[in-house]
């Protein structure tokens, strides 16, 4: 099939960005969307154009590296779906996509799709951890964690850090992927001892990374590939206001 | 060069206690004067990095991903053996070194093998404190599954995304430490040469991957935590990402790579679709437990798998292997797919396929229990085929997955570069010819918490590591030849990408040291690799600039080296007269089709020593003995 392409182009992150328009003639339905760019890059080369920067690496939707705005939604119109994994039979002979990278203050464009994320890793350093070191670590069953508390903190766990969520999000805000990591770990017995302060912390880096708020609109969830339901900022926003209303959490000196 | 594994002698089980006792230490005050390089953040290189920092030492740390958390080992599936005998089924850790030992058909050191089944114990604790949602019983208690050459259940899982899970463990344990300045982070920075000063690795040039620039870094030691080889193939179960750069840089200064030739073919995974393909996907052994195996019993059946009776099938794997039937070891089931798709009988548009079926399973345990296990399986092969397996039988194909092959270590983890550190699945030492499910998370693992922070102490303590700084002529000459390679990838100006070259030697490289392998075709393969790597450096077109971000450099370097890692490969599978564990030489095969090792010849580990592009490398021995699983021939049967 034939796909029409309108890709941001985009040298640096100081440069100035533009739609450029592509034909790529020969689709196979069976290709991945990334399979697609690069198909479309062999022939960019081959004419002598630099071939379009995109982030990926896995191809299997667990490494959380790729991701794109495909139409408008963040990895494209399949629900529960990163790029790589989603495959071009989804789409017609003759569609027109327009391709562009997450849109977020918190999450500057380095070249052409590829932003810079690394604010999640600081919000993770803030606080997303639980803070035992090698070698202190008990029977792993002598504490015994309840399947259904198991199954809600895997569940929580399962994000890839790809970032959709707070590309999709009219805020911008980083509530979806905060709030899974702060029920996934605040869910086990394990992690309930650094409950308070880890997420004072989260939020503190939060509103420095410049991250928005939540307000409810669910886009998140939405397009989040892994499913990750908004039940985990409802989560983030009782662990909050208990931390704060008791003063307990608040940064360390 | 004499090799000395260091590996202490004696009653096995007491080996690594009294290794360790043996060992130097360095003080608490002492550790913060100095600074450990570690590149890769993968569950060896992360959990290490996480570990050396909390013990004190300033760690650098690189990775090419844009976050620690993308590291490869991500995409592990399946689970994490331990040998806990939690299900009181006759588990120990002498059971789990026994199965490893005999996993690898003989070709691993006996004291490294004990000691990653001891560890193994420590390291689902550890995960467990770190807040990873293994799998649970209603009853609360940890859950475990079966895997292949194991009789007992002992893999720890989290759903199908293990790997994901120990992975978020160790780099949030990274992240903690970053969060103190204990660690220094260098994301999107790939090493492209180690900087040996005085016969000793102190430092690596590396290139950030946003801006281009070139840089040297220093320190006391280095550990390479850089993962396998597997991308060598173009095709395989790796991140397209995954290369061996820095294992092969550190190779060309004078570190040994052994066992080469040691690839792990996955039997399970999701078949080639067209020319188009650019990595395949596995399909978790762990599908093994419940899944059979099996393709039509006529040539060229064509009939949809729901319309084949009973009676016509061939549960091949069940047939000849009763006692483990579908859970035979990864080599077994991948030579036996190929054998029957070489009779004929695959099936698919390819004929390159066998069936992987979950009827029965679904009939005996309901759908939803199939869900629950395998869930996100299903659902992945859903996506990418099109197809739904819970209707019908999924397909698959062998497909290269992992390399037992890597650097040379001592016992302490060692190269035979001295300050210089291999760990995971970037050195050779646990697995010999053949890597058990579920047992390189445990070994990456092994090797980051527990290994190298208790043996690493012992160099720092007992060398004395004079200052050096970046007026060192070894430094430039380093950061100079680094540059000189990009300058020569961007001047060729050929008229060829990248990734069509990388293409053509994966297919030689499938052909010709893939699954089955033969004097004759290793030789070709030799001829034909030395050409079209003359060739890429002549015609390889690598457009952009080396300042800025230019994804096809990137690729450009790293298949450079894929070229002359691939030769070595050849070269040590040729000179392996025998077949063992993935290597396996059609001309050593017993009556029944099975791989036939000769002890009395290559009872060694090969490791290799460098001379140069296109000169011989020198081939040095490590005699294995085996003092308590005595070789036997290999029996699933």
């Amino acid at each position: 099939m034939r796909i029409t392409l309108h890709i941001w182009r985009q040298e640096n992150a100081a440069a100035k960005g533009r739609m450029v328009r592509y034909e790529v003639p020969n689709v196979n339905e069976h290709m991945s969307f990334l399979e697609m760019l690069d198909v479309l890059n062999e022939e960019l080369i081959a004419k002598g154009e630099e071939p379009v920067a995109f982030d990926h690496d896995c191809r299997e939707g667990i490494c959380g590296m790729c991701g794109a705005m495909v139409n408008g939604v963040a990895h494209g119109p399949l629900a529960a779906t990163t790029l790589c994994q989603l495959h071009m039979r989804h789409f017609k002979d003759g569609d027109t996509l327009y391709i562009e990278p997450w849109r977020a203050r918190a999450f500057p464009v380095v070249k052409d799709l590829v932003v810079d994320r690394s604010a999640f890793d600081r919000l993770i350093a803030a606080g997303g951890f639980i803070g035992v070191s090698t070698g202190s670590a008990p029977d792993g069953n002598a504490v015994l964690v309840p399947k259904e508390k198991a199954d809600l903190a895997m569940d929580a766990a399962a994000c890839i850090g790809c970032g959709a969520c707070v590309a999709m999000c009219p805020n911008a805000s980083a509530s979806l992927f905060m709030g899974a990591k702060i029920a996934h770990l605040g869910l086990l017995p394990q992690g309930d001892a650094e409950r308070d302060q880890r997420v004072v912390a989260m939020v503190a880096q939060a509103n420095a990374e410049l991250f928005g708020s939540c307000t409810n609109m669910a886009e998140c969830e939405a397009v989040c590939p892994k499913g990750i339901k908004i039940e985990v900022i409802a989560r983030m926003n009782r662990d909050f206001l208990g931390a704060k209303w008791s003063g307990r959490g608040t940064a360390k000196e | 060069m004499q090799l000395d594994s260091k590996c202490p002698q004696g009653p096995i089980e007491t080996r690594w206690d009294r290794h360790q006792f043996s060992l130097k230490l360095v003080n608490p005050a002492n550790k913060r004067k100095h600074t450990i390089i570690m590149v890769g953040t993968g569950l060896a290189g992360g959990s290490a990095a996480a570990t050396l920092a909390e013990l004190g030492y300033n760690v650098k740390c690189f990775c090419f991903q844009d976050s620690p958390r993308r590291a490869h080992s991500i995409a592990a599936q399946g689970g994490i053996n331990a040998a806990k005998n939690y299900h009181n089924d006759g588990d120990s850790v002498y059971r789990l070194f026994y199965d490893t030992v005999k996993g690898g058909d003989f070709r691993a050191r006996e004291s490294n093998v004990y000691r990653l089944a001891q560890i193994s114990l420590n390291i689902i604790d550890q995960c467990v404190a770190q807040g990873v949602p293994f799998a649970r019983e209603y009853s609360g208690y940890l859950d475990n599954r079966s895997f292949g050459g194991a009789q007992v259940s002992r893999t720890f899982y989290a759903r199908g995304q293990t790997g994901q899970q120990l992975l978020l463990g160790a780099y949030q344990a990274l992240e903690r430490q970053i969060g103190t300045g204990q660690v220094a982070m260098f994301p999107r920075t790939e090493m492209l040469d180690l900087i040996v000063i005085d016969g000793r690795a102190r430092g690596i040039v590396t290139r950030n991957l946003i801006t281009g620039e070139v840089a040297s870094h220093l320190a006391d030691t280095v550990v390479l935590g850089t993962g396998g080889y597997g991308n060598v193939y173009y095709l395989s179960t790796n991140a397209k990402g995954s290369n061996a750069t820095a294992i092969w840089r550190a190779y060309k200064r004078g570190a040994l790579f052994a066992n080469p030739c040691f690839t792990q073919i996955h039997p399970t995974c999701i078949p080639v679709s067209g020319e188009y393909q650019s990595k395949l996907t596995l399909m978790s052994e762990s599908l093994r437990n419940d899944g059979r195996v099996w393709v039509p019993l006529k040539k060229g059946d064509t009939r949809p798998p729901s319309q084949i009776p009973e009676a016509e099938r061939d549960y091949y794997l069940e047939r000849r292997y009763p006692s483990f039937g579908n859970l035979v070891p990864r080599d077994v089931a991948s030579r036996n797919s190929k054998v029957v798709c070489d009779e004929g009988r695959g099936v698919g548009e390819t004929g390159l396929a066998v069936y992987l079926d979950f009827r029965d399973a679904i009939q005996r345990l309901g759908r939803h229990v199939i869900e629950e296990r395998y869930g996100n399986l299903f659902e992945m092969y859903e996506r990418i085929t099109g197809e739904d397996p819970y209707q019908g039988p999924m397909r698959i194909y062998p497909a290269i997955h992992y390399t037992m092959g890597g650097l040379w270590v001592d016992y302490n983890l060692m190269t035979t570069i001295p300050g210089l550190y291999a760990i995971g699945e970037a050195n050779f030492s646990d697995h010999g010819a053949n890597r058990l499910g579920a047992s390189a998370l445990m070994q990456g693992l092994a090797d980051g918490y527990f290994v190298l922070p208790n043996t690493i102490n012992d160099y720092i303590a007992s060398t004395k590591l004079e200052k050096v700084d970046g007026s060192h002529g070894a430094v430039a000459e380093a950061e100079a030849s680094v540059q000189a390679t990009t300058r020569r990838l961007l001047e060729a100006k050929g008229t060829r990408s990248v990734d069509s070259f990388h293409r053509e030697l994966g297919k030689l490289m499938w052909e010709h040291c893939g699954m089955s392998r033969t004097a004759e075709g290793l030789k070709l393969a030799l001829g034909s690799i030395g050409e079209l790597r003359e060739q890429y450096w002549r015609e390889v077109k690598v457009l952009g600039t080396d300042e800025g971000l230019n994804q096809s450099l990137e690729k450009a370097g790293r298949v450079a080296d894929f070229f002359e890692l691939a030769e070595l490969m050849c070269l040590d599978a040729l000179e392996r007269n025998e077949s063992c564990g993935g290597h396996f030489r059609e001309e050593y095969q017993t009556p029944e089709g099975e791989a036939a090792r000769d002890d009395e010849h290559f009872s060694y580990a090969a490791a290799w020593g460098f001379r140069g592009v296109g000169n011989a490398p020198e081939l040095h021995k490590e005699d294995l003995t085996f003092e308590y699983v005595h070789p036997t021939q290999r029996s699933y049967k």
